[in-house]
């Protein structure tokens, strides 16, 4: 998938991006920017506006006020470019459970219009990759919830895109899977890949090039790891999420 | 002390899978008991074993003194129950849940608020909204305060806390530590390790198995070998090098770290340092420290498939 990205210094970068509902401010002007190949890990309570901010982002929610450019295209004007600019996978939302893995892998492969040739070397190594060849043609929903939530991201990424969007990926998944999945991710970020991660896994946060932590509707605080921990004088990104982020209740 | 919960020999099957491989635990009074593991580890299942929701395969338990085959009628009006999806009425307000749930255990409503007053004050300023509207941490309060109208001496919980973030997360296991001060005993499934320090004895699951069970400082003392924590800025890097270290057990990320075990037991950090430095890819520091709950696991979870 071709972009104009490469014109544009910034993978993501959005300017007072504010979504209002009713009265209420889900998103209050939130301004960032996330490098072409960071890892960019996007905290908050539950309730805070990190959805509200993502489904902007991915062009399924209109802003109220503010922009923000994503692989180089405006989400006012350019969404459908930007929809094919980006991967995203969910907790909620991965793939179909009654098709099997290389159904899977062709259904998305059709919707991004790659060609047969073209999904069938990616899904092949792919599931290399995964060590998963064997299981190709097993139903989705008899498989570990682990090994589905790898095949997810790795048909994010079927379509290249520069920006992959992770909300959420690893919940309810062993410690183990849990880190090579976060090794996939640098594997990806390696590659050139932009990474936009969402974790209630504190430990995971550490994992971030740099980290934003959002509460009500506000970007708080943003930085490297090492940076937010010294700002607020925590041990932990742990520590510093709990000062930060009062929960939010409506 | 009496056991709160007696499992023996347990076991439950579903149609294409194994729901619970044969498990014995016990659960003394006055316990914070912690199952804790992922996703398909057998952690609901068990919980609606002891709830008796669920019939079992083999085995016998008994809660509270009563067999859950012949007697869980008793065990029911005795027992808090609070399930993983959110299974209150969504179009029902606040109140009209928490009067159901009392009504069905025979209580008055009156009396119902004021056993539940500490977490229904933080309600209350909602009780006439539908329970689908409410937030995800209200609804988790509304849902507790519903598993606890019937004052009961067992409360199972299973994974409150999953998709929660950090801090409603610690307020959450204040509430229970509160619970458990006043004489209830508890057992909570999660699949955050973080959480078993808040438990008294923890269950680490796997598979339909309990892997082992103990106090959470006597799992931290099973742990085999010196744990090695590296701090460095080349993280990737670092930990693909040491997957090459001629005598390493284990390498995993940990937080900001990475953990490293050593096949004779233990390696001096200056050593680690020098080799690293040596392969070019130095590290900022190494240092010797105590195993977390989620490195024991891990262990458990590599010594049982390399049984298989």
């Amino acid at each position: 998938m071709t972009s104009n990205s490469a014109q544009d210094l910034y993978a993501i970068q959005a300017v007072d991006l504010t979504r209002k509902f009713g009265h209420f401010v889900a998103v209050d002007h939130i301004n960032f920017h996330v490098e072409k190949g960071e890892v960019f890990g996007f905290l908050g309570a539950n309730g805070a506006g990190k959805t509200t901010a993502i489904r902007m982002l991915i062009g399924l929610l209109r802003a109220s006020e503010g922009t923000a450019k994503v692989a180089g295209f405006d989400i006012h004007t350019e969404t459908e470019r930007v929809k094919s600019s980006i991967g995203y996978m969910s907790q909620r939302f991965s793939l179909y459970e009654d098709l099997t893995v290389l159904e899977n892998f062709e259904l998305y492969g059709g919707i991004y219009g790659l060609s047969r040739s073209d999904v069938r070397e990616k899904s092949s190594s792919a599931l290399a990759r995964l060590g998963l060849e064997s299981h190709k043609k097993s139903i989705l929903s008899s498989l570990p919830l682990g090994w589905k939530q790898k095949l997810a991201f790795m048909v994010a990424q079927l379509h290249n895109p520069p920006i992959v969007f992770l909300d959420e990926p690893t919940g309810g998944v062993d410690p183990i899977t849990r880190r090579q999945f976060w090794e996939m991710i640098y594997e990806a970020a390696a590659g050139g890949t932009t990474i936009f991660v969402t974790t209630h896994y504190m430990d995971e946060a550490e994992y971030c090039d740099r980290v934003s932590i959002m509460n009500a509707g506000r970007i708080e605080v943003m930085g490297t790891p090492g940076e937010i921990k010294e700002m607020l004088g925590a041990k932990s990104i742990d520590e510093a999420f709990v000062r930060i982020a009062r929960p939010v209740e409506d | 002390m009496a056991h709160a919960v007696e499992v023996r020999g347990v076991s439950k099957s579903y149609d294409n899978s194994i729901g619970l491989h044969p498990t014995d635990l016990n659960i003394k009074q006055g316990m914070i008991s912690g199952l804790i593991g992922p996703d398909g580890a057998g952690k609901t299942t068990l919980l609606r074993i002891i709830s008796t929701v669920m019939k079992f395969d083999t085995g016998n338990v008994n809660v509270l003194g009563y067999d859950a085959r012949a007697n869980y009628r008793s065990i029911r009006v005795r027992v808090g129950y609070m399930p993983g999806r959110f299974s209150l009425y969504q179009d029902l307000s606040v109140i009209e849940n928490i009067t159901f749930f009392a009504s069905v255990f025979g209580v008055e409503i009156k009396e119902a608020l004021r056993r539940v007053d500490d977490i229904y004050s933080q309600l209350s300023p909602f009780a006439d909204r539908r329970a689908g509207a409410l937030s995800g941490g209200m609804k988790q309060k509304l849902a507790l305060c519903c598993a606890l109208v019937h004052k009961p001496e067992l409360l199972l919980l299973d994974e409150p806390t999953t998709g929660v973030d950090a801090v409603s997360r610690r307020e959450f296991w204040d509430m229970l530590a509160k619970l458990n001060k006043d004489g209830m005993t508890i057992v909570v499934s999660t699949p955050y390790m973080d959480e078993a320090a808040r438990c008294s004895s923890v269950s680490l699951m796997q598979g339909g198995r309990i892997m082992k069970t103990g106090a959470p400082a006597d799992l931290v003392q099973g742990h085999r070998g010196d744990v090695l924590a590296i701090r460095t800025s080349q993280k990737f890097a670092t930990l693909q090098l040491l997957r090459t270290h001629p005598n390493v057990d284990h390498v995993h990320t940990f937080g900001e770290t990475i953990h490293y075990t050593d096949r004779r037991g233990s390696i001096h950090p200056d050593d680690m340092l020098h080799w690293l430095s040596d392969h070019e890819t130095p590290a900022i520091s190494a240092e010797l420290v105590e195993p977390g709950i989620e490195d024991v696991f891990i262990q458990m979870m590599l010594e049982g498939s390399h049984d298989q």
